[in-house]
């Protein structure tokens, strides 16, 4: 289970970076996207892999979740979407000022 | 409880919620708000520094949960210091904007405020996530600023830095996640008792997460390889927003400082390379922006690459983690960003003035006021070159002076050199705009005293930290100190009982 969570967290992360290193604005965008999940999943699995627990302190300590990193990670989902919602919008303006989907504004050089 | 340490987050909080309400109804009323709130913080944070003086800790418990367990905000020499100067720029700033920028777009009065916000809670708060938390209002407020005006240039800076900042908040909460996961508290006073406690086998999390931290830290203050965002950004904001913009790269010298000093400190698993590997960083950083200061074709970009040289000279003294060196680099720091501040308004004027020439080194018309933009330009320059007798050079003096000369043959030269090509660079921009002129002066150019007066006042601010460099310069030291003793920051943080 442990290797698997690394594993997916490992993946998207790659993919994130691999997007983000791309030329033009949308795979960026998608990118970016990709490595705020990773990130989410990562802080999501900080607080360890419990299933079928809740993030309450019940009589027995050990048959709960831990309930920070699930409020963690709903701060991270919210500011993250509203950050890639920014990246989008700016990234048409820039599409509309500049002429082109160019991350540095110069579109293809002749 | 002393509730005046959160009054720097509700005060720019309520004016920036205020003017949202106004939105395009009642700009007049806007302004009036910004100005209220913004002059209310400055005697918010000279109040705060009075408190501080003594040197007590002032340790605000957000909804009275007790630390670890609850936010709480912490304000202390440094913090009260860094609020300060923030308050005093944020002023000025806005009295130069309120004479025509803030009219370039619809939003100014909303972002303005906000970004404050962003700034004082980074300065004040004493949890680690809450920090990422006001990082991120600095930023989408910096965003929003960094395009006020619009156009072109603005766009294609902004979309790099917005880009490299949302990386930068992935690594920032990856660093976070694995401190949660190794130690399961955020509090950064119990988070320091923990990684000080931790086992030898964990020691290369804890570094891995102390350098993901330096390298999002460092992303913000734009050190070396991470400052390439920088020159193109400042250089093209509107000139009320880029001297905001001199006081958030400090932002990211504060995290460095007060994680490597408190969390991450010599006595910990991860540092004992830190007081070694910060101020090596800041002075490689000192050398891209000579070489960029020396290569830049406009006044803007000039600026600019001061701006990175005053982060890497900061980092050189805050980095060697002693007494001498921090206090050093806190007499410098509002020294340096008022300075900068002030000679990205000038810049403006002197544009503004040069018609289509704009702040480009060409033969173009002289100013129409060569008197007092050339004596105010002289004095930025003098100030931001670390000449004597202004308070530069005190600064420059008291960097040296923190180390052996034994020990930093690196630091001394290469700092003197920076100063050596910051002056070249200014003498060759000035002789350009006030000598090398051709033609006429643009009619209808001359700046009135509402663009005048905020950007004489930030540079006269020079002066005044020159006379009063004794007790500013105590007064650093005493902060530095009490950086250097973070037993004091926790037992402060974690103390039980004391209910209001």
């Amino acid at each position: 289970m442990e290797a698997l969570a690394s594993l997916t967290v490992a993946v998207v992360v790659a993919c994130g970076v691999y997007l983000v290193l791309r030329a033009r604005t949308f795979p960026v965008a998608m990118g970016l996207a990709l490595l705020s999940y990773a990130v989410n999943l990562f802080l999501f699995f900080t607080g360890r892999l419990v299933s079928g627990a809740p993030p309450l302190l019940g009589n027995s300590p050990s048959a709960s979740a831990d309930p920070l990193p699930q409020a963690l990670v709903l701060t991270a989902i919210v500011i993250g979407f509203g950050m890639t919602a920014f990246v989008v919008i700016l990234a048409l303006r820039a599409r509309g000022e500049l002429g082109n989907d160019h991350v540095d504004g110069k579109g293809e050089q002749p | 409880m002393n509730h005046w340490p959160i009054v720097p987050l509700l005060l720019p909080l309520t004016g920036g919620m205020i003017n949202l309400l106004l939105t395009g109804r009642h700009p007049r009323a806007q302004r009036a708000v910004s100005l209220v709130c913004t002059a209310g913080l400055l005697v918010a944070s000279l109040y705060l520094l009075g408190l501080v003086y003594s040197g007590d800790f002032f340790v605000y418990r957000l909804g009275d949960w007790a630390a670890p367990f609850g936010i709480v905000l912490v304000l202390d020499r440094l913090s009260a210091l860094l609020l300060f100067t923030t308050s005093v720029l944020a002023l000025l700033t806005l009295l130069y904007a309120l004479a025509g920028d803030d009219r370039r777009g619809h939003n100014f009065h909303i972002f303005f405020p906000l970004q404050l916000l962003g700034i004082n809670g980074a300065f004040l708060t004493g949890d680690l996530f809450n920090l990422f938390v006001f990082f991120e209002i600095l930023l989408i407020a910096s965003y929003c600023l960094a395009l006020h005006g619009g156009g072109p240039a603005r766009i294609r800076a902004g979309l790099h830095y917005v880009v490299l900042n949302l990386t930068g908040s992935a690594l920032f909460l990856l660093a976070i996640g694995t401190l949660y996961g190794l130690t399961g508290t955020l509090n950064m006073a119990d988070l320091a008792i923990r990684v000080a406690a931790s086992a030898p086998e964990q020691a290369p999390l804890f570094r891995a997460s102390a350098l993901l931290l330096l390298v999002v830290f460092g992303l913000k203050a734009a050190l070396l390889p991470l400052h390439f965002w920088l020159p193109g950004l400042y250089s093209s904001a509107v000139a009320s927003v880029a001297a905001l913009f001199a006081i958030t790269t400090k932002v990211g010298l504060y995290a460095i400082l007060r994680i490597f000093t408190l969390m991450f400190n010599d006595q910990g698993p991860v540092s004992e390379a830190a007081s070694t590997v910060l101020p090596a960083l800041g002075l490689m950083t000192v050398v891209a922006g000579g070489f960029g200061v020396l290569g830049a074709q406009r006044l803007r970009l000039l600026i600019a690459y001061l701006v990175v040289i005053s982060v890497g000279t900061l980092l050189a003294g805050m980095g060697q983690l002693n007494v001498k060196g921090i206090g050093a680099a806190l007499y410098y720091l509002p020294h340096t960003t008022w300075v900068t501040g002030g000679l990205f308004l000038l810049a403006d004027l002197i544009a503004h003035q040069r018609g289509p020439h704009d702040d480009g080194f060409t033969r173009g018309p002289p100013p129409a006021q060569p008197a007092r933009l050339g004596l105010l330009f002289f004095l930025g320059a003098v100030a931001a070159a670390g000449l004597p007798p202004l308070s530069g050079f005190i600064g420059k003096v008291l960097l040296l002076r923190s180390v052996a000369l034994t020990e930093a043959v690196w630091l001394w030269g290469v700092v003197l050199l920076a100063g050596l090509t910051a002056l070249i660079a200014l003498t060759r921009a000035g002789s350009h705009i006030f000598w090398r002129t051709e033609g006429e002066a643009v009619a209808g150019t001359a700046a009135g005293m509402t663009r005048l007066a905020p950007t004489a006042l930030l540079l006269v601010l020079s002066v005044v930290l020159t006379v009063f460099a004794a007790p500013v310069s105590r007064f650093t030291e005493a902060a530095a100190l009490q950086l250097l003793t973070p037993e004091r920051y926790i037992a402060a943080v974690l103390a039980r009982g004391e209910r209001p």
